[in-house]
């Protein structure tokens, strides 16, 4: 049998190929020392919650570039390997069990939205490899699971720093507007659940449909409610400023609380106007530049800003930061463990105290995986179409 | 009184922006016997349309009116590579190809727009004018205006002019309609670019109130069918009828009863206008189809 010569080439490839991929797992395994130490990554990059995961994607991949730059961890290169859910939960858990079966990773950094990461966690609980979460859903600590940890808050969070924030002005009866939306119905709950420490009464409680697009009849009967004053509208996307508006409409003159969700530019382009005065708890990356200079968030905020706004031209986002606390909590992780070994990665996770961040100051404990405190929120006020850093008002 | 009068003003801002995408569904009706389910998309397409011309730098007459003459262009589209080579098919085969269509339209406006909610400003300010104890945003008299306008001018032209005429013969039976010499491919072509334009104007004055997104369509073509068939689907006065009660009875519902059940008391409503008026308020009116 006769090769064509312009073949023969080809062929000598594919047999080297051949060779190698099988010689492949054996090379590694001796050649320890230049192994790189795999970092797993599933966000939903693309799809509907892409404006989360998009941000999430591109800081991982800088701080891991970074990481290397500085020359890795523990002398070992990190690999980042990142899929993209586009936004379903079903593909999130197939990439988890593709992460742990077949790229071996040591951590897992992902799951952008609470539906993905309720997927992925029995994946890595039962691997036994830390998962820190960079979803909002409250489900995903508690109960407490081993290897599951967050970073961004908790909607409780933000109802606390709501509340202390009402009882300092002396308000003790409030309205409340609630989206019908998963976001909403959570954080309404979760303000439900918190709002008896405070002395505070919800004597009005309405909730509008996620796409609604009048919302005038629900603030009229708050108005119109005796007693009301004060007004907490928990929601996300384009109700709450179609409820800002319609507050405005109506003329009426109570304080009125927005939630962190939404805590970006776009909101105050929405409503407009009818946005001064709307107070809302947000996290220090939305007011870097305004953050006191003793502030310790100040330098970290303002480095994770420069670093992210120069290598994707983009501004940066609430969300992004999350994955950069995440990505910063592993990697100080296996520096204080010592060791690649998902086991003591998982505790030294645990015992980290103190971490400064983008998004707050984590100190995490057997019995509090997000580790973040009221003090990691700031309230804000909207003040000439601009955030405005409300003093604590105490 | 000032709380009914309140929520008057919201239900009817809101049920004219039904109406109007009602309208347009029954204009393709009429026309083709096609369920037109991308109705709810060309409004998106005004909207979205002049909101990213605008940021252009375009004034936003001439941004309304290129968002406009896009929407015809993709309405005459839809009819022409979906509707027209289908021609013949069943109408639920249509209403699929439709659902289809509406489902394309949401993908490449995320493409070439964005994910992102956009508002465009008031036209004439965003200062509430008081009436009797109640307050109604002048961009709400911007949308019903716009309504009755559209409402009147579509019922001229199809009542009085030969080109309406045209269309109303061909929706009765296309057949005769071919042998008494309407051009029927162009009269349908007619029906779907105008229902696409009048998709599109409910979008650039709605905008303001209600917001846009690329996939804001979906919820204002389940609101505008709901309308036609309250109406009675083919009636355009029943569609404009059907479009206000909607959203007087959600606003109303949500006021006085319960915000979380406004949706499903508007919906029990047309459950039972249609269980004892299967052919909708006014469709006893509407022409029989043999």
């Amino acid at each position: 049998m006769d090769t064509p010569a312009r073949l023969r080439p080809m062929l000598r490839a594919a047999a080297i190929m051949l060779a190698t991929a099988v010689a492949g797992p054996a090379l590694t395994g001796t050649a320890l020392a230049a192994d790189p130490i795999r970092i797993g990554s599933v966000v939903s990059a693309t799809g509907p919650a892409a404006f989360l995961g998009d941000p999430e994607a591109k800081t991982l991949k800088l701080y891991v570039d970074e990481l290397n730059k500085k020359g890795g961890l523990l002398g070992r290169p990190v690999e980042l390997v990142l899929y993209d859910d586009g936004g379903d939960a079903n593909k999130a858990r197939t990439f988890a069990t593709r992460l742990v079966e077949d790229d071996k990773v040591v951590a897992m950094v992902g799951g952008t939205s609470t539906g993905a990461t309720m997927a992925m966690i029995p994946v890595f609980e039962e691997a036994g490899i830390p998962f820190v979460s960079l979803a909002g859903g409250i489900e995903i600590i508690e109960p407490v699971r081993a290897f599951v940890f967050k970073t961004p808050h908790t909607d409780k969070t933000a109802c606390q720093k709501i509340f202390e924030d009402m009882k300092a002005r002396g308000i003790t009866k409030i309205g409340l507007i609630s989206g019908t939306d998963g976001f909403g119905k959570s954080m309404r709950n979760q303000c439900l659940k918190v709002i008896g420490q405070y002395g505070i009464t919800v004597v009005a409680d309405e909730s509008y449909g996620a796409t609604d697009s009048d919302m005038t009849p629900q603030l009229n009967k708050i108005k119109n409610t005796a007693g009301v004053e004060a007004v907490l509208n928990p929601g996300f996307g384009q109700g709450p400023a179609i409820v800002t508006r319609n507050y405005a409409q109506l003329g009426i003159k109570l304080p009125l609380y927005q939630s962190h969700g939404v805590a970006s530019k776009s909101f105050i382009e929405l409503a407009g106007p009818a946005a001064e005065g709307v107070r809302l708890p947000a996290p220090a990356i939305l007011i870097g530049d305004k953050l006191a200079a003793v502030d310790p968030q100040k330098p970290v905020v303002a480095e994770y800003k420069t670093s992210y706004e120069k290598a994707t031209g983009q501004p940066v986002s609430t969300f992004g930061g999350y994955g950069y606390d995440g990505i910063q909590l592993v990697a100080r992780a296996i520096a204080s463990a010592k060791s690649a070994d998902p086991k003591k990665i998982r505790d030294a996770l645990e015992a980290t105290k103190g971490y400064v961040g983008v998004t707050g100051i984590y100190t995490f404990t057997p019995t509090d995986h997000l580790g973040l405190g009221t003090d990691s929120f700031r309230m804000l006020e909207i003040r000439g179409g601009d955030w405005a850093l409300e003093a604590p008002a105490r | 009184m000032s709380e009914f009068l309140q929520l008057a003003f919201s239900g009817l801002t809101v049920g004219a922006i039904y109406a109007l995408i009602g309208l347009g569904f029954t204009l393709i009706y009429n026309a083709s016997d096609v369920i037109n389910f991308a109705q709810g998309d060309f409004v998106m397409i005004g909207g979205m349309g002049t909101v990213f011309l605008m940021a252009a730098g375009l004034p936003l007459p001439v941004a309304a009116l290129i968002a406009l003459a896009a929407a015809v262009l993709v309405g005459l589209l839809l009819h022409r590579l979906a509707i027209e080579p289908a021609r013949g098919a069943s109408p639920v085969t249509l209403i699929m190809i439709t659902i289809g269509a509406s489902i394309f339209i949401k993908g490449v406006s995320q493409i070439i727009f964005d994910k992102q909610f956009h508002s465009l400003p008031a036209f004439s300010g965003d200062t509430p004018i008081p009436v009797g104890g109640a307050t109604i945003l002048p961009q709400s008299l911007w949308v019903m205006g716009t309504a009755l306008a559209l409402v009147v001018a579509l019922y001229l032209f199809l009542e009085h002019t030969l080109v309406g005429k045209a269309v109303l013969a061909t929706a009765a039976n296309r057949l005769a309609a071919k042998l008494v010499g309407i051009n029927v491919a162009l009269v349908l072509a007619l029906a779907f670019g105008l229902s696409a334009a009048i998709g599109a104007l409910a979008g650039v004055v709605a905008t303001p109130i209600t917001l846009t997104r690329y996939d804001i369509g979906t919820l204002f073509t389940l609101k505008g069918f709901a309308a036609a068939m309250l109406g009675g689907m083919g009636n355009p006065v029943g569609a404009v009828v059907g479009g206000l009660l909607i959203g007087l009875i959600e606003t109303f519902a949500a006021g006085y009863l319960s915000s979380t059940y406004k949706d499903a008391v508007a919906f029990l409503m047309i459950l039972l206008v249609l269980l004892f008026l299967p052919r909708g308020l006014f469709g006893s009116r509407s022409v029989e189809r043999v």
